[in-house]
């Protein structure tokens, strides 16, 4: 820049005036090594402010007067202030009063996020070189290239760029809750723009992964010199903003916020390069500051004359004026409080997330500075992505001692929060976003998916220390895979239960335990209970006083908790009755609802649960029912879509590859049962993909199959004059059908699935249910808990009975010992009390008569 | 090329004539040779026994700025740290533009008159372990390895090092140039300091058990065990920071670094600063003190050689075995017969019950050499049950199990104990630390479980947490940390022996119900006389060699004796199904391993499978007589 209207000699903080000819923009200073942590440069400069401080290119609009009424947050009402936007320009730019940042007369507000006012002098950022002297002379980068001292972003070109991308970017593909209502076929952020004007928020959030794929050299900027470049977009998009609605008020002007920076995903992989770059991280946060209020600009005034004058915050220190200038008492000056420019600023921590750790280590920590409006946004537990400014500062020198302490302090000054569980609220997935695969895994899993044996390849994988229990393996994949999830809300039914519910029962020692502890540790949202120690709140919620703030909070369960996950029971018999009543809602619901101690509230639990329980007895009774064996409501029983037993089959050929196996447990090298089976990362990364890519529908032939499938399990019961399969079948079988397309990476559910889904099914089923009476597999048992030959047995007691007492003749009252004295001996087969009773009952459902105490009545 | 002495009493010296050369060439890759120099040192036969211990060196004898080694467990793992790993410098009485590049690496305070504006700053990165002696480890272990080291303990005078932490002193004062003036303020800043150093921290050091909850009040060591005594130490690592694990036991080669700057530093911190900045005082209190203790109680460590260990026998050569084939064949040879002794031993100790002292012997040697997924495979718990509740006999037999491993803890679960005691390690969000548990054991350490102590009562929150905690140690070999908002699962390799009357309310790999052979009107007598039975030193070592060589030997089955195990197994079942299930053949596979180490072999046999199927048999029979008598069953 050579521009010859700069006169430094007037001023003394080297501020330029800029003339507003196009070149002005453009800063230049000698292009220098950047240099990490304290960006220090000469200590004659004082710190501009980062706010975008926008040309007057455009006139002024009418509305000056709004000027003095818009709020400014922070800032005490002053007269001298009012007239500049810039709160802490030196005086001398102040006087010239060339309200240059005045867009429209909205004031700039300060970005103590982008540069820490006590960081070093910002190198002007705006207009004007930070060294007027000379530094044009010595630009080395020959031509008129003109960059910002120290990178290589050219404000103009930065500018234009971002407003080129403000007005042409689309994203018709967006999936973002963000993006709700918007028409993706429009710029996108010119609609946001105008939700701006009408809302009256000045916060721009952009999606970095959008400047990414409409500008990469952009993009690289914004990454590597944010401090720069950020407020360059500030301006842009100020420009903009006021260009298109002039007549807005806005409280100040727009900032723009770009979260979603690809640069770093985990806290573990900062290293000094990160340093004063754009990064995103994800992590939960642990602890959160009270607010503090940091201290821009000092007040002072002097006692004598009450001449006033302003210091600003340098390098986190306030000089103060010594001498007045004003009457030249010295020592005369006080610090005014409450004239003072403070802002907020909060500390958080922030932990790795329990998935991004590797074995073995402990979770890192880093601190986090919020500023401004960001304060008071997150809450300590919330699982949040982080994008800000990583920062590190040398320990301070201290006046009294020139070793210092070699170690930085680092931070990150943040830009925007997104909390990952908040999307919760919305419905949506989370692992959408959260886990995200390279090119490369994603090849090898859908080279894997492409394989024809792999239904069969990962249900092996799949707990290999486990010998055989193929069935039940498959049945837990598909668990691990899950429906498709639907929503019917619109048409009133809710949603539909997407997760896959399986109960294990069988005797003591068949690793049961063990199966569940590996899918506990499968899958990133597991959580282990035992029933025995578990109570119903333990599982739901509990409402508790926080002991540090004396408020009532609520402390999520296991259910809860494994939201989107597998909830592992162990010894699902041993629980009470009371507990085991909550998993009524959640198993068919998916929903926990709370009333407790003033909190109504209802919780999402769309877990798959995953039970496995001892028989009644400890050891199976071949003679007895499932039912009867389990000895669980069959209202719960039949809230689970696979039901397995886990039997000793006691077979010599089964013994002898038990024992194979379990031997070769014991010698085989690590690396042999690892080429044997695929990796457990592997298979995890393969159920996340597919939960999360993959959402398969019921194509023509399989709903078609499905129908058979139905209508044949129906027939079955009909025969015999009665309901054995229910709807709830039905959409297990659709679940496990659509699980199976998933295990294919397929989006559409085909014939095969529904085979697959309807041979497991009987499978389960015919250990599960089979009458032992009759051998025949029958569901009802499931449903009633009562198997349909004791049915008709109870129907044919009632026949008899309506018989007995009819032959009586006209006797409206009658003794129930007598009468049951009577059926007796007029039965061939034995009568039981309860059978009695029911037979009763039976004919008191049809209205026929009533038993009240110890006398039956005959009814009309 | 340095001298030996040098290397070991100014190893920054190295470091810095390596950096010094490397100014002239760059990318000569100094740090690597830097390592290299310093582990090629290391290897040469005996030289790592010239380098003193912190282990059994006080402090206050240590040399600041030498190499000092340090058998410890790392007990937490702090944030990663950025330094200046090479800063300018200016001379600041002269002001000119003297500058001169220096090395800020294996170093906590920089020289005087840093230029932070200077371009040739280079950031790095080290990480920081919060290191702690191994917990339990018995005192013969600590007297056997500090005697070993005899000659290492006289080089270190007692009088202060000249070093650099007295010239840079001496540069900070401007006006004092003239050498005689110079040692008068030295010496009476020194002295005091001195006084302090022999006098105040000794006695702090060697009383750290019983003073330990005086002084907890304002730094608390975070030892995972109580009444644990030993220095602490914050260890910097500077390369691969990623292969150590939480848990992990080491000896750290490093240089001692107690520089009083920088417990000043911290001093001044608290005083003043939170009026110059609000940002510095959000650390809080707690963080400070844990994160930057004084470094006369906690010495910093850099990292210049680690090595992980095995194990923590001082009686072992500390090379892995392979490369001591001599020392292996050996004892491997003696092993038989050493197990003969040790089994008459026991069988004494555990009243004349044989078979006890024969499930004892596996006990002590199982280890946890692989997992299938969740399952650990070698894990033996052992539940001995029907021990006498007279005359302390379980302390006095843990007394004993304590001569003979390296490192064991005694935990008596009275209902005080399990509804008050921390088990499991916390995370402290406050202090930013992970306190430490009684469950937080390096590998192949002895749990002692008292269930003896156990009486009627309730458990609370706690004790039920506790409880389940032991639970999963025994069943899984794992430990779920306590970290607020969520759970995280350490594995571990913890031996866990239980002591009760009946059978235990743990679950255990095997129960064996102890019956003594002596006439309960002589139990007593026989109890006292227990202890009386003399050992010579020198059979304990062997008893003690033998333990930890068992367990660290390899072992294989040939493909005949697995198809022999087979058949054996189809064979049992076939006569009765409800006898023998999948169970009882896991435990019977672990203990025909640990049958066969104990008597050093390293491959099952036929006659090892037998032996163990025998006393498989009789441990059954017993617990089948037994079922009757104790109330604990199902």
């Amino acid at each position: 820049m050579s521009s010859p209207t700069s006169t430094p000699g007037g001023r003394k903080r080297g501020r330029n005036t800029n003339p507003p000819t196009p070149s002005s923009e453009d800063p230049t200073s000698p292009p220098s090594q950047r240099r990490r942590g304290q960006d220090s440069s000469t200590g004659d400069l004082m710190p501009m402010p980062t706010s975008p401080a926008t040309d007057m290119l455009s006139p002024a609009a009418p509305q000056d007067t709004s000027l003095f009424s818009s709020p400014r947050p922070s800032v005490q009402p002053n007269e001298v202030d009012m007239s500049s936007p810039l709160m802490y320009g030196t005086p001398s730019s102040r006087v010239e009063g060339t309200p240059r940042s005045g867009v429209r007369g909205t004031p700039a507000r300060q970005r103590p996020d982008l540069g820490s006012v006590r960081k070093a002098p910002q190198v002007d950022l705006h207009s004007e070189p930070p060294s007027t002297d000379g530094a044009v002379a010595s630009e080395p980068n020959a031509g008129q290239r003109l960059v910002i001292w120290g990178t290589d972003v050219n404000v103009g070109t930065c500018k234009e760029k971002f407003q080129r991308f403000l007005q042409r970017f689309t994203d018709p593909n967006s999936t973002e809750d963000e993006n709700a209502g918007l028409d993706l076929n429009e710029p996108l952020y010119m609609q946001k723009l105008e939700e701006i004007s009408v809302v009256g928020d000045p916060v721009l959030n952009v999606n970095c992964r959008h400047v990414q794929s409409f500008d990469a050299e952009l993009y690289r900027q914004l990454i590597c010199y944010p401090q720069e470049v950020i407020p360059t977009f500030d301006m842009a998009v100020n420009e903009l903003f006021f260009e298109r609605f002039p007549d807005s008020i806005l409280e100040y002007q727009i900032q723009v916020r770009p979260y979603n920076a690809l640069k770093t995903r985990n806290m573990r992989s900062l290293n000094p390069e990160d340093i004063d770059q754009l990064i995103t991280i994800s992590g939960m946060v642990i602890r959160t500051s009270q607010l503090i209020p940091e201290m821009q600009e000092g007040f002072f005034q002097c006692q004598v004359c009450a001449y006033s004058t302003r210091v600003e915050v340098d390098r986190g220190r306030i000089a103060e004026p010594a001498v007045c200038r004003n009457c030249n008492n010295t020592h005369s000056l006080a610090l005014v409080h409450n004239r003072s420019v403070f802002s907020d600023k909060q500390m958080i921590k922030v932990q790795e997330s329990p998935e991004d750790m590797p074995a073995g280590q402990t979770p890192h920590t880093t601190v986090v500075y919020a500023h401004n409006d960001l304060v008071d946004k997150v809450q300590p537990g919330d699982r949040v992505n982080i994008t800000g400014i990583y920062r590190a500062v040398p320990m301070r020198v201290n006046p009294r001692q020139n070793n210092v302490k070699s170690v930085y302090k680092t931070h990150i000054d943040a830009i925007h929060f997104r909390k990952t569980d908040e999307k919760r609220l919305h419905g949506l997935d989370e692992e959408a976003e959260q886990k995200l695969f390279t090119e490369d895994r994603v090849q090898t899993l859908k080279e894997l998916a492409a394989k024809p044996d792999v239904y069969e390849r990962l249900s092996s994988a799949l707990a290999p220390s486990i010998y055989e229990h193929e069935d039940i393996k498959k049945g837990i994949l598909l668990q691990l895979f899950g429906g498709t999830r639907k929503d019917f809300s619109q048409t009133g039914r809710g949603n539909f239960r997407a997760e896959v519910n399986i109960l294990l029962c069988g005797d003591p020692g068949t690793s049961k335990s063990q199966l569940l502890q590996y899918v506990y540790n499968l899958v990133p949202r597991g959580q282990y209970t035992s029933g025995k120690g578990s109570s119903a709140v333990g599982l739901t919620a509990y409402v508790m006083k926080d002991p540090e703030t004396r408020q009532l909070v609520l402390q999520t369960g296991a259910l809860v908790l494994s939201d989107n996950g597998i909830c592992c029971i162990d010894e699902f018999d041993k629980m009470s009755d009371n507990t085991r009543s909550v998993l009524h809602e959640v198993m068919e619901q998916q929903t926990l609802s709370i009333a407790k101690a003033g909190i109504i509230c209802q919780l999402n639990a769309r877990t798959a649960v995953l039970a496995a329980a001892n028989p009644v007895e400890s050891q199976w009774n071949p003679k007895k029912t499932t039912i009867e064996n389990i000895q669980l409501p069959h209202t719960l029983l039949s809230r689970f879509d696979l039901i397995f037993l886990m039997l000793d089959p006691q077979d010599e050929a089964y013994d002898r590859r038990l024992a194979h196996h379990l031997v070769s447990l014991y010698y085989q090298s690590e690396e042999q049962m690892e080429e044997e089976f695929l990796d457990m990362a592997v298979l995890k990364d393969y159920i996340a993909y597919a939960r999360t890519y993959i959402s398969p529908r019921l194509s023509e032939e399989a709903s078609q199959a499905l129908i058979e499938a139905y209508v044949d399990m129906r027939k079955i019961g009909s025969g015999r004059g009665m309901v054995s399969a229910y709807p709830r079948q039905l959409e297990s079988l659709i679940r496990l059908a659509e699980a199976h397309a998933k295990v294919r990476f397929s989006e559409k559910v085909e014939s095969i699935d529904v085979e697959e889904a309807k041979r497991l099914h009987r499978e389960a089923l015919k250990q599960s249910a089979t009458d032992p009476r009759t051998g025949f597999v029958d569901i009802s048992i499931l449903t009633t808990g009562m198997s349909a030959t004791a049915r008709k047995r109870k129907e044919e007691v009632a026949q008899a009975l309506k018989k007995l007492i009819q032959a009586k003749g006209k006797t409206p009252a009658m003794k129930y010992q007598q009468l049951l004295d009577d059926l007796r001996g007029q039965s061939e087969t034995a009568i039981t009390k309860e059978l009695f009773d029911e037979a009763l009952r039976a004919l008191a459902d049809e209205d026929y008569l009533t038993v009240t105490g110890k006398t039956v009545r005959l009814l009309a | 090329m340095p001298s030996t002495q040098d290397w070991i009493n100014d190893p920054l010296a190295v470091v810095e004539e390596m950096f010094a050369a490397s100014q002239n060439n760059s990318n000569s890759g100094w740090e690597t040779k830097a390592v290299e120099f310093f582990q090629d040192q290391l290897k040469e036969r005996d030289t790592h026994t010239l380098v003193p211990s912190l282990n059994d060196v006080p402090l206050h004898y240590l040399k600041p700025n030498s190499l000092v080694k340090f058998r410890c467990l790392i007990q937490d793992m702090f944030d990663p740290e950025f330094y200046m790993g090479v800063y300018e410098t200016v001379d600041p009485s002269t002001k000119t533009k003297v500058r001169m590049l220096r090395c800020g690496k294996y170093k906590d305070v920089t020289e005087c008159g840093v230029d932070f504006n200077s371009r040739n700053t280079v950031t790095a990165e080290r990480q920081t372990f919060y290191c702690v002696p191994i917990p339990g480890e018995n005192p013969w272990v600590k007297e056997i390895s500090s005697s070993c080291l005899t000659e290492a303990r006289v080089v270190p005078s007692t009088s202060y090092a000249p070093s650099r932490q007295k010239r840079s002193y001496e540069e900070d004062d401007d006006m004092d140039t003239q050498p005689q003036k110079q040692r008068e303020p030295h010496a009476g800043m020194k002295i005091p300091s001195e006084h302090h150093g022999n006098g105040d921290c000794k006695r702090q050091e060697t009383e750290a058990p019983s003073s330990q909850t005086a002084s907890a009040s304002h730094l608390d060591l975070n030892f995972p065990l109580p009444g644990e005594k030993g220095p602490s130490c914050l260890v910097k690592v500077y390369e691969d920071w990623d292969r150590f694990k939480l848990n992990d036991t080491l000896e750290v080669y490093g240089i001692l670094s107690v520089s009083p700057a920088l417990s000043a530093l911290a001093d001044e911190k608290d005083a003043s600063s939170s009026l110059l900045d609000p940002a510095e005082s959000m650390e809080t209190a707690e963080e400070q003190r844990v994160h930057s203790p004084p470094a006369s109680l906690v010495p910093r460590l850099h990292m210049l050689h680690a090595k992980p260990l095995p194990h923590n026998n001082p009686l072992l050569p500390s090379a892995a075995l392979e490369d001591n084939s001599a020392f292996l064949s050996s004892t491997l040879s003696e092993m038989a017969s050493v197990r003969e002794e040790i089994l008459s031993y026991f069988t004494h100790v555990l009243l004349g019950d044989a078979l006890a002292a024969e499930y004892l012997i596996l006990h002590l040697i199982s280890n946890v050499y692989s997992r299938r997924d969740v399952l650990p495979l070698g894990k033996f718990t052992l539940n001995l049950s029907g021990c006498p509740t007279v005359a302390s006999y379980t302390e006095r037999f843990y007394q004993i199990i304590q001569q003979l491993v390296p490192s064991s803890h005694y935990l008596a679960m009275s209902l005080q104990n399990m509804n008050q005691m921390r088990l499991v390690p916390k995370k402290d969000y406050v202090a930013n630390r992970l306190v430490s548990g009684a469950l937080q054991l390096a590998r192949n350490t002895s749990l002692f479980l008292d269930e003896t102590q156990l009486e009627q009562g309730q458990l609370d929150t706690t004790g039920v947490r506790n409880v389940t905690a032991l639970g999963n140690l025994i069943s899984w070999q794992k430990v779920d940390y306590d970290f607020n908002y969520h759970q995280m699962e350490f594995p571990c390799n913890i031996n866990v022996l239980i002591a009760s009357e009946g059978r235990s309310l743990l679950p255990s790999d095997c129960q064996i119900h102890l019956q003594p052979q002596v006439a309960p009107s002589h139990l007593e007598e026989s109890l006292s006389s227990i202890h009386m039975h003399p050992q010579a030193s020198s059979q304990l070592n062997k008893f003690r060699i033998y333990l930890s060589m068992a367990r660290l030997l390899d072992y294989s089955i040939s493909d005949e004796v697995t198809k022999s195990v087979e058949d054996d197994f189809v064979d049992m079942r076939k006569d009765d199904p409800q006898s023998i299930s999948a169970e009882d053949l896991h435990r019977m596979l672990v203990v025909a391993r640990l049958l066969s180490l104990s008597l050093g072999q390293t491959s099952l046999s036929r006659d090892s499978w037998l032996r163990a199927k025998h006393i498989e048999m009789l441990r059954r029979s017993r617990m089948e007589q037994h079922k009757c008598v104790n109330g604990n069953e199902p």
